[in-house]
C-alpha cells in the first residue's frame, strides 16, 4: 500500500459506497430476501469464476473439477462451524487452505498433462471427491450435512467478492501473473525463457483452489444444507460456462458472466418444460456467434468506460 | 471359482456396452479432436428409437437395430454440420462448451417429448438361460447376443477403415487435415462418415442396451457416455483397437472391485485408475506416445 | 465487433427485465380472490420424474377441488416452479414463492435434500411448508431435537420403514442373516438401511454384507453375484422401482432367490414391468397405498388419473394428490388464508382420509399413517397385513 494512487482512491469510494448503499437498501427492505439470496449466489459465482479464470483463462490450464474444491471448502466449513464451534472468519480461512491443499496435491501430478488430458484427469478428481464424500457417514453422506448456522450475509459476501477480484487481479498484474500468462502462450517457451512451468501453474492451481473453498465456506454457511450432488460434474460446467460465457481472461468477463447466467436462470424457472433446452441454444449461440464470450479479449476498451470499479482489470 | 467364472462373464458383457460407445467417441476425437459430450445422448436417442420401432411397429430386434443405427448417423451428420462445423477453429474449451450445449440439448428436448418416466423394453429377445457347474455359472443367450454384435461391429469397424478407401480417407484427415485436403480428400464428406460411424455404433449400443438391461429414460445417455469417455481414454483415444479395450477392460474393473465388496467405490476407483493411468502413459494404455512439437 | 458487443449486453438487460417483470410481487393473497399455494417441485434435472409426477398429482386434485367451489368461497392458485433438482434452487424458488408471489402455503419439494435446502425459506418467513415425500427423519425435526415449526410431511419416515421392514423379516419371515443393497446416492436408501441394520441386529439377526449402487445404474450382476456367495437368507434392497425391477430381474437370472424386502419406493405400476412377467415373487416391500386397493376413492382417483393424463398412476402421483386434498382440508379448518392459521391447521389434522391412507399429524409434524406390507406374487401386488405405528 505504498502507492496510493488517485484511481486506488476512486476505487475505494467506489466501493464502499457500493457497500453502504447495499445495507441501506437492505435494511429499508427494498432489496428483500429473495433478491438478497440471488445476490449472495451471483457473489459465490464470481468468487468460483474469477478463481477457475485464474486456472483457466490466464494460465491456460483446463480444469473441469473446481466444483470439488467449492465442496471440500463446503464440507470442512460445515465441519469447522457447525461441529466444532468456531467463528465464520476461522472457518472461510479454514476452507480455503484446506482447498487449497488438495489443489496442490492434485495440481503436482496431475498438471504434468496437458489439454483435453489435463481436463478428464480434474474431471476424474471431481467424481472422487464426490463419491468419496458420499459415503462419509461422519458429514451426512448422501443424507446430506443439515443445520449449518448461517453466517453469511452482505457484508461477507461483499467483502469476500471484492477481496478474491482485488487479490486475483493484482496476481494477474504481478510478476507471476505474467508467468503465468506465457504458460498459457506458449509453455515451452516460458520454460525456455526461465520461467518454472511446473511452480506457477500449481500456484495457480491452489489460488483458484483458495478461492473455491471460500465460495464453499459461504455457500455451506448460507443455504444451511448442503448434500455431495450439488458439487457434482454439472456444478463444475456451471463454472467453466460462466467463465467462457464471460470471457476467458478476462475477470470483468467472470463478474459480467456471473450475473448474465443467474438471471437467465431466474427467468427459465418458470418454464421447466423449455428451461434446459433455451439455456443448451443460449450456450450454444454464444459459442458459435462469439467464441470469446460477452467480455473477449478484445473488447476490453469498450468495458473500461462501462464499468467504474473494475475498470483497470485487464492489462495488455 | 465358478465365482470368477460367473464375474467374467458379468464383465465382459458390460464391457462390451462401454466398448462399443467408446468407439464413436474415440473416432470423433481422432478425427477433430473433440471431446464430443453429446455421444452418450446419441446412444439414449439410439435405445429410443429401437423402443419406438420394437413397440409401435412391432419389429424385431435385427431391423430395429439396422434402422436405429441409420437414424443415430443421420443425427450425428446433422449434428456435426449444425453445431461442430461452425465452431472446428474455435478454441478446445469453446468447442468443449458446446458439446455440451448439443448434450443437454438432446437430453431434454427428447424429455420434453417423451416425459422423465422411465420406459420399458418389449421382450424382442427371448432370454434362455444356461447353466454350468451345477447351476453355479449362468449364462444367458442375451449375454452371448451382445458381445457378438459388439465383435462383429468392431470387425466391420476395423474393416471399414483399414481396408477401404474411406477408411483411407479417415485416418489421413485425423492425420494431418491440411494434407490431406492438399491430396484432393474431401475433408468434410470425411467427417461426416466418421461421424456416421460413431453414431451408428452408439445407436446400436442404445438398442442392444434397451433389449438387456429392458428399461431406457431420457437422461440415461450421462452415466454410460462418462464411462465410455473414460473406457477411450484409458484405451488411448483416438486408437480404435484402444476404444475397444478400454471398454473391456472398464467393464472387468469394475466388476472385481464389485466382487472383492468393493461397490460403494466402484466409481471412484475406475476415475482412480484412470488418472492413474494418465499420468503413466498420458496417451492411454494402447495409444502411441507423441513427441511434443514445437 | 463492437455492435456484437453491445448487442449482448441489451440481450442480458432484457433478459434481467422480463426476469424482474415475472418476479413483482403481485397484490396481496389476504385481497385477491385467489388463495395462493405454491409448488417447489423438481420439474426438470435428474430426479424430474419425482417431481414431474408429484406435480401432476396435485394439479389434478386443486383442479377437481376448484372445479367443486374451490376452499372457503375461493379458488386455489397453484404457483408451480422448477426447482431443477438442485438445493439452491429449491431454496431460491422457495423464496421467490413466499416474497413475490406471497403464498400463503408451500408444497414440496420431492427430495430430502431439496426440502431440507427449502426449509430454512418458510422457517424465517413464517410459511407453512408441507412435502408428501421427504422421507428423512430431520426433514421436520433439527438436530437439537427440536420441531421445525413451519415443516410438514405427510409421508412415513425413513427410520419407521426400515423399523417395520427388520422386524417383519425377523418375526414373520423368521429370517437372521440379511444383506443390503442400497442406493449410495440417494438419502432415502441411506436413511431406510441404517434404520433396518440398527433394528435388525439388535433384535438378533446378522446384516452379512452391505454393499451399494448407484441410481441409474443399470447392471448389478457382479454385485448380485459377490452377494450370492454370502448366502443371506434375505435381501433389504431399499431404494426405487427403477433400479429395484432390474435388480430383482438379474438376480432372479442370476440364481439368487431368496426373498427381497424394500420400501415404498417400489410402488408403481412400472415395477411389474421393468421387472418383467412372472419374476416379481417373493418380494415383499412396506406401503401406504397400492393401486390394486379397491376402496372406491382409490378407484375414483385412479380413473379420474388415467382420464387426465392417459397413463397409471404411482405412488408418487397419489401421494401428490393426496397433498393437494391435504392442503385444502388444513386451509378450510383455518378458515382463512392466513400463514400461522394455517400451519396451528395443519399441525392439528386427525384422521385426515386421502387414498394413501388416512393421517393425523402428531407433535413432531410427522403423519401417523398405518403401513401396509405387500407382496408381490407373480408381478401382482397383493395386501399381505396392515401394522399400525406405535
Amino acid at each position: 500500500m505504498k502507492k496510493i494512487s488517485k484511481k486506488n482512491i476512486i476505487a475505494f469510494l467506489a466501493l464502499s459506497l457500493t457497500y453502504l448503499l447495499g445495507l441501506v437498501l437492505i435494511d429499508k427492505g427494498i432489496i428483500d430476501s429473495y433478491l438478497q439470496l440471488n445476490i449472495t449466489l451471483i457473489g459465490i459465482n464470481i468468487i468460483l469464476a474469477v478463481g477457475l479464470n485464474l486456472i483457466t483463462g490466464f494460465t491456460g490450464q483446463f480444469s473441469l473439477g473446481h466444483a470439488a474444491f467449492m465442496s471440500i471448502g463446503a464440507y470442512t466449513s460445515a465441519v469447522v462451524t457447525a461441529k466444532l464451534g468456531q467463528p465464520f472468519i476461522v472457518a472461510i480461512l479454514v476452507s480455503g487452505v484446506v482447498a487449497a491443499v488438495a489443489g496442490i496435491l492434485i495440481g503436482i501430478p496431475t498438471l504434468r498433462l496437458k489439454g483435453d488430458y489435463l481436463a478428464i484427469a480434474t474431471l476424474g478428481f471431481g467424481e472422487i471427491v464426490r463419491i468419496l464424500i458420499l459415503n462419509t457417514d461422519a458429514v451426512g453422506g448422501a443424507i446430506g450435512f443439515n443445520d449449518i448456522p448461517q453466517y453469511t450475509n452482505w457484508t461477507w459476501i461483499f467483502t469476500m467478492t471484492v477481496v478474491t477480484i482485488i487479490l486475483v487481479k493484482n496476481f494477474i498484474n504481478s510478476y507471476h501473473g505474467r508467468a503465468c500468462k506465457s504458460i498459457r502462450e506458449d509453455e515451452i517457451a516460458a520454460e525456455a525463457m526461465g520461467v518454472n512451468t511446473t511452480y506457477y501453474k500449481v500456484l495457480a492451481f491452489a489460488i483458484g483452489a483458495f478461492f473455491a473453498g471460500i465460495a464453499g465456506s459461504l455457500y455451506a454457511n448460507y443455504f444451511y444444507f448442503i448434500k455431495p450432488d450439488s458439487f457434482g460434474f454439472m456444478k463444475s460446467i456451471d463454472i467453466l460456462v460462466i467463465v467462457v460465457f464471460g470471457g476467458m481472461g478476462s475477470i470483468a468477463g467472470s463478474i459480467v458472466g456471473a450475473i448474465a447466467l443467474s438471471v437467465i436462470s431466474l427467468f427459465l424457472q418458470t418454464i421447466p418444460e423449455l428451461r434446459m433446452i433455451i439455456y443448451a441454444l443460449i450456450l450454444f449461440f454464444i459459442m458459435v456467434y462469439r467464441p470469446t464470450g460477452i467480455m473477449g479479449r478484445d473488447q476490453i476498451k469498450l468495458f473500461k468506460k462501462e464499468v467504474k470499479t473494475n475498470a483497470s482489470i485487464e492489462s495488455k | 471359482m465358478e465365482q470368477l467364472l460367473q464375474q467374467l462373464i458379468n464383465g465382459i458383457s458390460l464391457g462390451s456396452i462401454y466398448a462399443l460407445i467408446a468407439l464413436g467417441y474415440t473416432m470423433v476425437y481422432g478425427i477433430i479432436g473433440l471431446i464430443n459430450f453429446a455421444h452418450g445422448d446419441i446412444y439414449m436417442v439410439g435405445a429410443y428409437v429401437g423402443f419406438a420401432l420394437t413397440t409401435f411397429l412391432g419389429l424385431g430386434f435385427l431391423p430395429a437395430l439396422i434402422i436405429s443405427m441409420l437414424v443415430c448417423s443421420i443425427l450425428g451428420i446433422l449434428i456435426e454440420k449444425i453445431a461442430y462445423k461452425p465452431i472446428r477453429n474455435s478454441t478446445r474449451i469453446a468447442a468443449l462448451i458446446t458439446a455440451i450445449s448439443v448434450s443437454l440439448f438432446l437430453q431434454y428436448t427428447m424429455m420434453y417429448f417423451v416425459k422423465p418416466d422411465t420406459r420399458t423394453f418389449p421382450t424382442v429377445l427371448k432370454s434362455k438361460i444356461l447353466t454350468f457347474f451345477d447351476g453355479k455359472v449362468i449364462l444367458d443367450v442375451k449375454n452371448i447376443y451382445i458381445v457378438a454384435v459388439t465383435i462383429i461391429l468392431m470387425i466391420g469397424l476395423q474393416y471399414i477403415v483399414h481396408r477401404t478407401k474411406i477408411g483411407k480417407a479417415i485416418r489421413a484427415v485425423s492425420l494431418d487435415k491440411d494434407a490431406a485436403e492438399l491430396m484432393g480428400i474431401d475433408v468434410n464428406k470425411t467427417i461426416s462418415y466418421t461421424f456416421a460411424m460413431g453414431s451408428a455404433l452408439a445407436g446400436a449400443a442404445g438398442v442392444l442396451v434397451g433389449v438387456y438391461y429392458n428399461t431406457i429414460n431420457p437422461l440415461m445417455g450421462a452415466g454410460p457416455g462418462l464411462k465410455a469417455f473414460v473406457a477411450a481414454v484409458l484405451g488411448g483415444i483416438g486408437v480404435i483397437p484402444g476404444a475397444a479395450f478400454g471398454g473391456f477392460f472398464l467393464g472387468m474393473i469394475e466388476t472385481v472391485v464389485t466382487a472383492y465388496g468393493g461397490s460403494i467405490f466402484k466409481d471412484a476407483l475406475s476415475f482412480g485408475i484412470l488418472i492413474l493411468v494418465l499420468l503413466v502413459r498420458p496417451n492411454g494404455l494402447l495409444g502411441k506416445t507423441v513427441k511434443e512439437k514445437v | 465487433m463492437k455492435k456484437n458487443i453491445l448487442l449482448v449486453l441489451s440481450l442480458v438487460f432484457t433478459l434481467s427485465l422480463l426476469a424482474g417483470c415475472t418476479t413483482k410481487g403481485t397484490s396481496n393473497s389476504l385481497e385477491s380472490d385467489t388463495i395462493k399455494v405454491g409448488v417447489n417441485y423438481e420439474l426438470s434435472g435428474s430426479v424430474a420424474t419425482y417431481g414431474q409426477n408429484l406435480a401432476a398429482g396435485v394439479e389434478l386434485a386443486v383442479e377437481e377441488i376448484n372445479k367443486n367451489g374451490g376452499v372457503l368461497g375461493k379458488q386455489i392458485e397453484l404457483i408451480k416452479v422448477d426447482n431443477k433438482s438442485e438445493d439452491t434452487e429449491s431454496a431460491n424458488v422457495a423464496t421467490r414463492l413466499v416474497t413475490r408471489n406471497n403464498v400463503v402455503l408451500l408444497l414440496g419439494a420431492a427430495t430430502s435434500g431439496n426440502t431440507k435446502a427449502a426449509s430454512p425459506v418458510a422457517m424465517q418467513n413464517k410459511v407453512p411448508m408441507i412435502s408428501a415425500s421427504a422421507t428423512a427423519d430431520d426433514v421436520t425435526i433439527d438436530s437439537n431435537g427440536k420441531v421445525r415449526e413451519y415443516i410438514f410431511k405427510t409421508c412415513f419416515s425413513d427410520s419407521f420403514q426400515g423399523v417395520m421392514m427388520a422386524e417383519f423379516a425377523l418375526k414373520d419371515l423368521g429370517f437372521k442373516n440379511a444383506a443390503i443393497l442400497g442406493d449410495s446416492t440417494s438419502d432415502y436408501a441411506k436413511g431406510l438401511s441404517t434404520a433396518f441394520k440398527e433394528t435388525f441386529t439388535s433384535q438378533g439377526g446378522t446384516v452379512l454384507a452391505e454393499e451399494a449402487y448407484q441410481a441409474k445404474d443399470t447392471d448389478f450382476r457382479a454385485v448380485l453375484t459377490s452377494l450370492k456367495s454370502k448366502n443371506p437368507d434375505v435381501l433389504f434392497i431399499p431404494g426405487y422401482y427403477e433400479e429395484v425391477g432390474l435388480i430383482v430381474r438379474q438376480a432372479r437370472e442370476l440364481g439368487l432367490n431368496v426373498p427381497i424386502l424394500g420400501g415404498d419406493g417400489y410402488e408403481s405400476p412400472k415395477f411389474t414391468e421393468i421387472a418383467g412377467e412372472g419374476v416379481l415373487n417373493n418380494v415383499y416391500y412396506s406401503s401406504h397405498y397400492s393401486s390394486m386397493d379397491d376402496s372406491a376413492e382409490v378407484v375414483k382417483f385412479n380413473e379420474s388419473f388415467k382420464t387426465k393424463y392417459s397413463k397409471e398412476a404411482d405412488a408418487f402421483n397419489a401421494l401428490g394428490y393426496d397433498l393437494g386434498y391435504f392442503a385444502k382440508d388444513a386451509i378450510e379448518r383455518a378458515g382463512e388464508a392466513d400463514t400461522e392459521k394455517i400451519k396451528d391447521a395443519i399441525a392439528s389434522t386427525k384422521d385426515f382420509k386421502g387414498v394413501t391412507g388416512s393421517v393425523t399429524i402428531d407433535e413432531n409434524h410427522n403423519p401417523v399413517k398405518s403401513v401396509t406390507i405387500i407382496e408381490m406374487k407373480d408381478g401382482v401386488p397383493t395386501f399381505l397385513k396392515k401394522l399400525d405405528p406405535k
